[in-house]
C-alpha cells in the first residue's frame, strides 16, 4: 500500500467527517495503533471544524513524514478566513468567540505531539500538527 | 445519516448507526425532543458504540440534548463510548458532566430503571 498524502477541501460540516477519515486511514497505513488513530482523528475534527465555523472554507492536508530516525503523520489545516487577532488567547482552554467550549485548539495541541499555529488578521490561519510513531 | 429512534416501554432508544455530521446531531436532538413528548417517555438511551470520534462539538451537542430532554421530563443515558474515544475525550478535557453514562445498552436500561425506582422528592 502506498502512504500517499491526501488533501480534503473543507467547505461544510460533511467535509469534517471526510477529513478525519482520510487522516485515520493514512495513520493506519503508517502503523499507528487504535488509541493514536482516535487521537489523530479527533484533532483533525477540531481543526476542520474551526475552518467551517470560523473561516467558512479551507483545506486539510495529511501526509506521511519520513525522517532518518522517526516516522509520523503531518496534518496541515489551512484557510484564508478572518485570521486570529490574539493567538495566545485563542489557545486558552475555554476561550471561544462563538459560544463553543473553547476546547478545540488547546485540545488538538494536547492530542498531538507537535502543534503550531500561524495566523494573520485578514489573511488566514494555518495549523500544523505532527504525531510521531513510537 | 438519520438516527433511528425505537420506543421500548417508557424509554426511547436512539442507536447511532454511523459517523454523525453536525446536522445529524441537531436532527437527533429535535427528533428526541418531539418523541419524548409524543410517547411521554421517562428515559432516553443514546447508543454511540459506532462513533469513532466524539469531539468538542459532539460533546456539547450530546450535553445539550440531555439537558433539553431533562426539561421535557426524561433522563438521558449515553452508552457505548469506546475506550479509545473515552481516552481522546479525557485528553481533550471533555466531560459529559450532568449526563448519565453506562457501558452498554443493558447497563443503560438498568441505569434508567434505578432512576425510575428512586422515590420522588417533594420539595417545598
Ligand atoms: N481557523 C480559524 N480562523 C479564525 N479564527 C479561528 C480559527 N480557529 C480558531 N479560531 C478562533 O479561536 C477561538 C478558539 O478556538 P477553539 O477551537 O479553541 O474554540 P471554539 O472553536 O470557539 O470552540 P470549540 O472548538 O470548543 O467548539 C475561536 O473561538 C475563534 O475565535
Ligand atoms: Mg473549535
Amino acid at each position: 500500500m502506498e502512504n500517499n498524502e491526501a488533501c480534503v477541501s473543507i467547505n461544510s460540516a460533511a467535509d469534517i467527517v471526510t477529513a478525519r477519515q482520510k487522516g485515520r486511514a493514512l495513520a493506519l497505513e503508517l502503523g499507528f495503533d487504535g488509541s493514536d488513530l482516535t487521537l489523530i482523528a479527533t484533532a483533525i475534527s477540531e481543526v476542520a471544524r474551526n475552518i467551517v465555523n470560523h473561516a467558512k472554507s479551507g483545506e486539510i492536508v495529511v501526509s506521511p513524514m519520513n525522517h532518518s530516525n522517526k516516522r509520523g503523520i503531518l496534518v496541515v489545516a489551512r484557510d484564508e478566513g478572518p485570521g486570529i487577532k490574539d493567538i495566545a488567547k485563542a489557545m486558552q482552554y475555554g476561550y471561544s468567540t462563538n459560544k463553543g467550549l473553547g476546547v478545540g485548539l488547546p485540545g488538538a495541541k494536547w492530542l498531538m505531539d507537535e502543534f503550531d499555529i500561524e495566523s494573520k488578521v485578514g489573511k488566514g490561519t494555518t495549523v500544523t500538527m505532527k504525531k510521531w510513531l513510537h | 445519516m438519520h438516527v433511528p429512534v425505537l420506543k421500548q416501554g417508557d424509554y426511547l432508544i436512539a442507536s447511532v448507526q454511523s459517523v454523525l455530521s453536525d446536522a445529524d446531531l441537531v436532527q437527533l436532538r429535535d427528533d428526541l425532543a418531539e418523541r419524548v413528548g409524543q410517547f411521554r417517555s421517562r428515559g432516553v438511551i443514546i447508543d454511540v458504540t459506532v462513533l469513532d470520534v466524539i469531539d468538542s462539538f459532539a460533546t456539547r451537542t450530546l450535553r445539550a440534548v440531555a439537558h433539553m430532554l431533562k426539561l421535557r421530563g426524561a433522563e438521558t443515558v449515553i452508552v457505548g463510548i469506546q475506550p479509545d474515544v473515552a481516552f481522546a475525550m479525557v485528553q481533550l478535557g471533555l466531560t459529559l458532566e450532568g449526563v448519565g453514562t453506562a457501558l452498554d445498552l443493558e447497563e443503560g436500561l438498568a441505569y434508567l430503571d434505578r432512576l425510575a425506582r428512586k422515590p420522588v422528592k417533594h420539595g417545598k
